[in-house]
C-alpha cells in the first residue's frame, strides 16, 4: 500500500484498510476531480482543458496562428481587460477604508495615502492603471480601426467597443471626484456643468423655460444644484455598482461576439503569409476532432474551423493562455512601477469658495477642455456626439473588402495615413495658434448673439477642415476607406495636439504659457 | 397546381388576408403588455433619482455692507457666491458665478475674471471676451435700513437695477 493506486480502490483486506488507503489518496483524487479532463498534453486534453472550464471557455478551443502574432493586436483588448481585473481588486481593497461623504471622504483617503499599511502603494495602483486602461482602450480602438477589422461580420462588436470606451471615461471620471479634494471638486463642478450646457442653445432660442434638458442632466447627476454630499454619493454610486456592472455586461457581449463572428480578422490570404508552422508548434490534429467540431457545425456564422480548415491553427492551451498571462503580468508590471515612482495627487481639501486656478479636468478631457474654453456645449456635448456618431457609423459605411486584417489596409494604404498624419497636424496646430495669438469672436465683437459662437468656434471650424479633407480623400482614393482612414488618422491628431496644449501649455485663466515656471503668481 | 391557378391564389390572399391566429394574436398581445409594463415601471423606478427637495442652503441672506467700503469695490460675503457693491446712494448685486461652467469669478478692478477658461467680464457683468454665453446676471437687493440689506442669490433682476440707501 504506497498511495499511488490505480483509480479504483484495490480493495484492502478489511474496511479501515480501505479506508486508510482513500485518506491518503485524498490530494491526488481532489487535483483530478477539480480538474476533471487531466493534464493538457494530447490535442484532446488541451481541448477539454479550454472549453471545460466556466472560467476559460469564453476562449476558442483551437486558434489561428495569425491571431498569436504580436503585430496582430498588441495584446491591447487583453491589457485592457487586465487593467480592468487590477482596477476591481485595487478598488475593492480601497472601499475598506473610503468613507464617501463630505470632508470626511477627504480625511480617509489622507488615511489611506499616510496611515493605512500599503494603502498609498494601492490607491497609486489604482489611479496609474484606471490611467492606463484609458490609454490602452484608446490604442486598442486605433488598431481595429487600422486594421479595419470592425468589417462584416463585426460591425456590431466595434458598437460594442464604442460603449466600453464610454463606460471607461465614465469611470475614470467619477473616480476623479471620490478623494473630495480641490482637483476633483473643480474638475466635477466643470463636468457638471458641461452637462448643464445645453442650456446655451436652449437659452440663445429662448425655450429653456418648458425644455430645459441641461438643466435636468446637472440634477440627476449632482442631485442638487451644486456639488455636495449627494453628489459624492451619487458619483461613488456610480463609480463602484452602476457602471462596473455596465462595463461587465458589455465586455462579456464583447468576447462572445468575437468568438462569433469567426475570431480575430485576418486577411484572406493569411495562410500563405504565415508560411508552414514553425518546427516545435503542437502538431495539428494528431487524434479525431471531438465535440467541438460537432458544436461548430451547428453555430451559425464563420468560426475559424468551418471553410478554411484547420491546418493554420493551434491548440488555445498552451498558445493562446501564455500570451494572454504575459500581457496580464506586463500590464501588472506597469501599474506597479508606475506606482512606486509617483504618487497619486492630493491637493488641499476641496472649497466652494475658491476654484483652482487653473482648473484643470483629467488629462484624457483636456483635449474637450480646451475646445469647452470656447463653447461649452460645441466643445462638451456636440463635437464628443459628433465624433461618437461617426466612429459608431464606420463599420455601417465602408462596406469594403480589400485591406482587412492588414495594418493600414485599404485604398490609400500606408502613404495615406502618413498624409493625414501631416494635414491633422497641421490644421490644429493652425487654428490653435491663430486663436492663442488674435483671440476669437467674442474678443472682436463682444455683442455678438451666442448662437453664432456656438456654431462657429475653434472646434466646429477644425472639424469642419477634417471633414472636408476626408470627403476629398474619399473621392481620390474612390473609397469609403480612404475617407474614414483620413479622418480618424485627423481625429487622432486633433485628440492628441488638443491634449497637450490642455496639459502643458495652459496656465492661471486658461491662458497660454510656454512653460508653467512662467505662470504668474508662482 | 398550375401557373394560372397560382396567380389566381396570389390574388386571393392578397384581397382577402387570413386573419391572424387567436393564438398568435394572445401571444403578441401579452408580449407587447409585458414590454409595456416593464417599460412603464422602468420609467416609475427612475422617478426616483430625480430629487424633489434639493439639500441646497437658502439662498436668501442678510447682510451688513461695512461703511468703509469704497466705490466701486467689492464686497463678497463669505461663503456666498456675489459681489455687493455701493456707489455713492446705490447698492447692487451681482453673481460671481461664472454662466461658462460654474467657476467662481474674481472681482478685479476692471470687472470679473474667470480662472476656468479666461472669461473676461465688465464692470456691469457684461461679457468681454472668453467662452461665457451671456454675462453675470444681477441679483435682488432690498434695503433694511442702515448698512443692512437682504440679498436673494436665487433672483435675477435686470441689469442696472440698483436700491437706494
Amino acid at each position: 500500500m504506497n498511495g499511488v493506486a490505480g483509480k479504483q480502490p484495490t480493495g484492502g483486506a478489511t474496511a479501515l484498510g480501505r479506508f486508510m488507503e482513500n485518506l491518503q489518496a485524498v490530494p491526488r483524487r481532489f487535483a483530478e476531480t477539480m480538474f476533471r479532463t487531466g493534464k493538457p498534453q494530447s490535442d484532446r486534453t488541451r481541448s477539454t482543458f479550454v472549453f471545460g472550464n466556466v472560467f476559460l471557455h469564453l476562449h476558442p478551443v483551437r486558434i489561428h496562428r495569425w491571431s498569436l502574432r504580436w503585430s496582430t493586436t498588441w495584446g491591447l483588448g487583453i491589457a485592457a481587460v487586465s487593467c480592468f481585473f487590477v482596477l476591481v481588486v485595487t478598488g475593492v481593497l480601497l472601499m475598506f477604508y473610503y468613507k464617501p461623504y463630505p470632508d470626511v471622504a477627504y480625511l480617509s483617503i489622507k488615511d489611506i495615502h499616510f496611515v493605512v499599511p500599503t494603502g498609498r502603494f494601492i490607491r497609486n495602483i489604482h489611479r496609474w492603471s484606471g490611467n492606463l486602461m484609458v490609454v490602452v482602450v484608446l490604442l486598442h480602438m486605433a488598431r481595429v480601426f487600422y486594421t479595419a477589422a470592425y468589417r462584416s461580420p463585426r460591425e456590431f462588436n466595434w458598437v460594442m467597443g464604442m460603449g466600453l470606451l464610454v463606460t471607461t471615461l465614465g469611470l475614470s471620471f467619477t473616480g476623479y471626484l471620490l478623494p473630495w479634494d480641490q482637483l476633483a471638486y473643480w474638475a466635477i463642478t466643470i463636468g457638471a456643468n458641461i452637462a448643464q450646457s445645453p442650456r446655451e442653445v436652449t437659452d440663445a432660442l429662448g425655450i429653456t423655460e418648458w425644455f430645459d434638458v441641461g438643466g435636468l442632466q446637472k440634477l440627476i447627476l449632482l442631485g442638487s444644484e451644486e456639488v455636495g454630499e449627494e453628489a459624492l454619493i451619487r458619483f461613488y454610486l456610480f463609480h463602484v455598482m452602476i457602471l462596473p456592472l455596465i462595463l461587465i455586461a458589455l465586455m462579456t457581449v464583447h468576447f462572445w461576439r468575437i468568438r462569433k463572428d469567426g475570431g480575430l480578422a485576418r486577411p484572406a490570404d493569411a495562410d500563405s503569409r504565415l508560411g508552414p508552422p514553425a518546427a516545435g508548434v503542437y502538431p495539428v490534429f494528431t487524434e479525431a476532432p471531438q465535440k467541438t467540431y460537432s458544436l461548430a457545425a451547428i453555430v451559425k456564422g464563420r468560426t475559424p474551423a468551418v471553410g478554411s480548415g484547420p491546418e493554420q491553427t493551434v491548440p488555445s492551451m498552451p498558445h493562446l493562455m501564455f500570451g494572454e498571462a504575459a500581457v496580464f503580468m506586463l500590464t501588472i508590471v506597469l501599474s506597479v512601477v508606475f506606482a512606486i515612482l509617483i504618487d497619486a495627487p492630493l491637493k488641499e481639501v476641496a472649497n466652494p469658495a475658491v476654484p483652482e486656478n487653473p482648473a484643470k479636468a483629467p488629462w484624457y478631457f483636456l483635449g474637450l477642455q480646451e475646445l469647452v474654453s470656447h463653447s461649452a456645449f460645441m466643445g462638451g456635448i456636440g463635437i464628443p456626439m459628433i465624433v461618437l456618431i461617426g466612429l459608431g457609423l464606420i463599420p455601417y459605411l465602408d462596406r469594403e473588402i480589400a485591406g482587412t486584417g492588414v495594418w493600414f489596409g485599404g485604398p490609400g494604404g500606408r502613404p495615406l495615413v502618413v498624409r493625414s498624419t501631416v494635414f491633422g497636424l497641421a490644421a490644429v496646430l493652425a487654428v490653435e495658434a491663430f486663436v492663442i495669438r488674435f483671440g476669437w469672436i467674442r474678443q472682436w465683437w463682444p455683442g455678438v448673439p451666442q448662437m453664432v459662437i456656438t456654431l462657429l468656434n475653434p472646434g466646429t471650424v477644425l472639424t469642419v477642415f477634417y471633414a472636408a479633407y476626408s470627403v476629398w480623400s474619399l473621392k481620390k482614393y474612390d473609397s469609403t476607406r480612404a475617407g474614414a482612414l483620413a479622418l480618424f488618422t485627423c481625429f487622432i491628431c486633433g485628440f492628441v495636439v488638443l491634449t497637450v496644449i490642455g496639459t502643458y501649455f495652459r496656465g492661471p485663466n486658461w491662458d497660454f504659457y510656454w512653460w508653467p515656471s512662467q505662470w504668474p503668481g508662482h | 397546381m398550375t401557373v394560372e391557378a397560382r396567380k389566381i391564389e396570389a390574388a386571393r390572399s392578397r384581397l382577402e388576408p387570413e386573419a391572424m391566429a387567436r393564438r398568435d394574436f394572445l401571444g403578441l398581445t401579452a408580449w407587447w403588455s409585458a414590454a409595456v409594463a416593464l417599460l412603464f415601471g422602468f420609467l416609475g423606478a427612475m422617478r426616483l433619482p430625480k430629487a424633489a427637495v434639493l439639500p441646497s442652503p437658502s439662498r436668501k441672506f442678510k447682510v451688513a455692507l461695512p461703511p468703509s467700503l469704497a466705490a466701486g469695490q467689492a464686497y463678497v460675503p463669505t461663503g456666498r457666491s456675489v459681489a455687493l457693491y455701493k456707489e455713492g446712494s446705490q447698492v447692487y448685486a451681482i453673481s460671481t458665478i461664472c454662466t461658462h461652467l460654474g467657476c467662481v469669478v474674481k472681482a478685479t478692478d476692471s470687472g470679473f475674471d474667470c480662472p476656468c477658461h479666461g472669461s473676461k467680464f465688465g464692470r456691469d457683468g457684461s461679457v468681454l471676451k472668453g467662452p461665457a454665453p451671456k454675462g453675470l446676471p444681477w441679483r435682488e437687493v432690498k434695503h433694511l435700513g442702515g448698512d443692512n440689506f437682504l440679498v436673494d442669490e436665487g433672483k435675477t433682476v435686470a441689469t442696472g437695477t440698483t436700491v437706494s440707501v
